[in-house]
C-alpha cells in the first residue's frame, strides 16, 4: 500500500506509537504523510526524535507519552521545546524503561506491570497508582499501566507483502513491543522483497515479530530520512541541524513547504539531496 | 609541577575514582567528563569494568572520543537498549550523569526548569534517571557549581530519586538507591554526612571551603577530613591525552580550558 493508504486507516484522536529511538530508524515518510493528512488530537507514544517534533509543529498532537525528545547530536528538538514552554502540550513524562514496561504490559494484555522505576520521583505524581506485593516482602511498587496503542508505525529494512520483516540495524529498540501493543501496525520498509529474499534462516535473528501483527507494508526507500537506518544509511546531520535551527511557526511553514507538502516520496528524496547523497550518509559516531 | 594539567583533566581524574571499588559492573558515563572518567577508571584503577561504545556494543577497551580515525573498536558483546534496562534493573551498573539541578537530598533534574505544565525551560525529559537512581549506584558531574545547579528546596522536577524519606514508598529506601561521588568545578563531594547530607571530600587546588558553601543552595555537612583533590599522575595524563581523548574534546568542558590549580581568591 501507499503511505496515503496507510494513513487513511488512522483517525483523529488515536493513540499512535512510533518506533525507533531519537534520530534512529524513525518512520519519517509515514510521519510526513500523517502531517499531510491533517490528523489531529493524537496521543503519541515514542522514544522521541524529530518525528515527535514535526507532529507537534504541525498541530497533530494533543498528548505526548515520553521519556525524552532528543535529536541526539543536537540535544533538544525546537518544536517540542516551544510547545512545552507555551504550556500547550499535555504530557505524561516517564522513564525510558517505564515506557518499555507499559508497552510490554499492553503486549501481554495485562492492565499493568509492577516497577520500582518512578517511585520517589515526580514521575509517580502524575496520577500513577501503586500496588503492594501480596508476598511476605510487602514491597510497594508503581503499577505501570498498559500503554495500549490504536496503531504503531515502524520503519524496517526489508519486508515482504505479508509483513514478514527484517530490522537489520544493530539495536532493534522496542519496535517489537510497539507492534504487540497496537491494534494496527503499519511498516515502512527500505525494500519490499519476495519472502525468499529475506534470506532466512541466515537473517532469522533480525526478524522482529510475526506477520500476523502487520496491517500494511509501505515501500519507502530512505523512508527514515533525516533519521538514520544503519546499515543502509546514517543520520543526515546537516538536515537535522537545519531543522533544529527552527522553532517558530514561520520556520516550520518553510520546512513543511520544502520537505513535507510534496506530491510524492520521490519528490522528498529529490528535495533531501537525492538517493545518491542519502545512500552514502555515514553511520554516526556516538 | 603546578599548572601542568587542566581543570578538565583534574576533574576527569577525580571522577574516575567513582568506579575504583565497583568490580565487574557496567560503567556508564553520560557527557564528556563522565565518559572520559569511566574510560580512565577502566584503564587504571578498575580493569574489570564493562563499557559500551555509546551505542550498542560492549567493548574490551574504552572507545576514544570523537572521530575514530584509524581506531578500530574492540567489541566483546551486544548491549541493545532492552538488555541495558535488564542489566540496570539488576543493579550491576554505576552511571555518572550530569544533572541540571541537584538538591540537598541528591534528587536530580534534567526534565524541565519551572512549573512542569508550562516550564520556563523544557530540557530533555526524565530519560533514564527515575529507573537508574532506584536500581544502581549513581555519581554526578556538575561543571558549574552554583546555587542554580545546587538548589535550595527540592529540584523543580524530581527525575532522579534521592535521600528524601518523605518521597520513599512506605518510608523505605528504594533497593538500589546509592548516590556516590559528586564532582564539580570546585570540589569533590559525597553523601557521607549525617542522614546522607552532602559534604565536601576534597577541594580542588586554590578553592576554599567557604567558596563551595557560598555556591551551594543548602548547608553542607562538616567533613571529617578535608583533602585537596589529587593532581593527575603522569600515567593518568598520558591515558587521557593519548588513549581516551586524542582530539582534545575535554578542552571544551570549561570556558577557556583553565589550569587545574586556580589562584586562591
Amino acid at each position: 500500500m501507499s503511505a496515503e493508504q496507510a494513513v487513511a486507516r488512522l483517525h483523529n484522536g488515536m493513540v499512535i506509537g512510533i518506533g525507533g529511538w531519537a534520530t534512529r530508524r524513525k518512520p519519517m515518510a509515514l510521519v510526513r504523510a500523517i502531517i499531510r493528512a491533517g490528523l489531529r488530537d493524537l496521543t503519541i507514544v515514542a522514544y522521541g526524535g524529530p518525528d515527535v517534533g514535526m507532529l507537534i509543529a504541525a498541530g497533530a498532537v494533543r498528548k505526548l507519552v515520553f521519556g525524552f525528545v532528543s535529536l541526539d547530536h543536537v540535544p533538544l528538538d525546537p518544536y517540542f521545546r516551544a510547545a512545552r514552554q507555551a504550556g500547550t502540550l499535555e504530557v505524561l513524562e516517564i522513564d525510558e524503561g517505564l515506557l518499555h514496561w507499559g508497552l510490554r504490559a499492553a503486549a501481554m494484555r495485562l492492565p499493568f506491570l509492577p516497577a520500582r522505576t518512578g517511585l520517589a520521583t515526580d514521575v509517580v505524581r502524575q496520577g500513577f497508582r501503586t500496588v503492594t506485593s501480596p508476598y511476605d516482602d510487602g514491597e510497594e511498587f508503581l503499577a505501570m499501566p498498559a500503554l495500549k496503542l490504536d496503531a504503531a508505525i515502524l520503519h524496517v529494512h526489508r519486508a515482504d507483502q505479508a509483513g514478514n520483516a527484517l530490522v537489520l540495524s544493530p539495536d532493534p529498540f522496542f519496535d517489537e513491543l510497539m507492534a504487540r501493543a497496537a491494534d494496527k501496525v503499519f511498516l515502512s520498509t527500505e525494500k519490499l522483497v519476495a519472502t525468499a529474499a529475506l534470506d532466512l534462516p541466515a537473517q532469522a535473528r533480525f526478524n522482529p515479530f510475526e506477520r500476523a501483527l502487520v496491517t500494511g507494508v509501505v515501500e519507502t526507500p530512505f523512508g527514515a530520512h533525516p533519521t538514520g537506518a544503519t546499515p543502509d544509511y546514517g543520520i543526515d546531520l546537516d538536515h537535522v541541524r537545519a531543522y533544529a535551527g527552527g522553532g517558530d511557526a514561520a520556520q516550520w511553514s518553510e520546512y513543511r513547504a520544502r520537505y513535507v507538502d510534496l506530491p510524492d516520496h520521490a519528490a522528498y528524496i529529490a528535495a533531501a539531496g537525492g538517493a545518491g547523497r542519502i545512500g552514502t550518509l555515514p553511520a554516526p559516531v556516538y | 609541577m603546578a599548572d601542568q594539567y587542566s581543570l578538565a583533566e583534574l576533574v576527569i581524574t577525580a571522577a574516575s575514582e567513582a568506579w575504583r571499588h565497583d568490580g565487574e559492573v557496567l560503567a556508564t558515563g553520560i557527557g564528556v567528563v563522565p565518559r572520559l572518567a569511566a574510560g580512565l577508571a577502566k584503564l587504571s584503577c578498575n580493569p574489570h569494568l564493562m563499557m559500551t561504545d555509546g551505542e550498542y556494543q560492549l567493548v574490551e577497551e574504552p572507545v576514544p572520543l570523537g572521530d575514530r580515525g584509524d581506531y578500530v573498536v574492540r567489541p566483546e558483546g551486544w548491549m541493545p537498549y532492552e538488555r541495558t534496562f535488564s542489566l540496570l534493573w539488576s543493579g550491576r551498573r554505576h552511571a555518572m550523569v550530569g544533572p541540571v539541578q541537584t538538591d540537598r537530598f541528591g534528587q536530580t533534574n534534567i526534565s524541565s526548569i519551572g512549573p512542569h505544565a508550562k516550564p520556563k525551560a523544557a530540557l530533555l525529559g526524565a530519560r533514564g534517571f527515575p529507573g537508574n537512581t532506584v536500581h544502581h549506584p549513581n555519581s554526578m558531574f556538575v561543571p558549574t557549581h552554583n546555587t542554580r545547579s545546587f538548589v535550595a528546596g527540592e529540584v523543580d522536577f524530581v527525575a532522579g530519586a534521592g535521600y528524601n524519606p518523605a518521597r520513599w514508598p512506605q518510608g523505605r529506601k528504594p533497593i538500589g538507591l546509592d548516590l556516590r561521588l559528586v564532582v564539580t568545578d570546585l570540589a569533590v563531594l559525597d553523601f557521607g554526612g549525617p542522614d546522607h547530607q552532602m559534604r565536601v571530600v576534597s577541594l580542588h587546588p586554590g578553592i576554599r571551603l567557604a567558596q563551595v558553601q557560598e555556591n551551594t543552595g543548602f548547608p553542607l555537612a562538616q567533613a571529617d577530613t578535608l583533602a585537596t583533590t589529587p593532581a593527575p599522575t603522569q600515567e593518568q595524563l598520558y591515558l587521557i591525552r593519548t588513549r581516551l581523548d586524542p582530539h582534545g574534546v575535554r578542552r571544551t568542558v570549561f570556558k577557556g580550558d583553565p589550569p587545574g590549580t586556580r589562584q586562591a581568591a
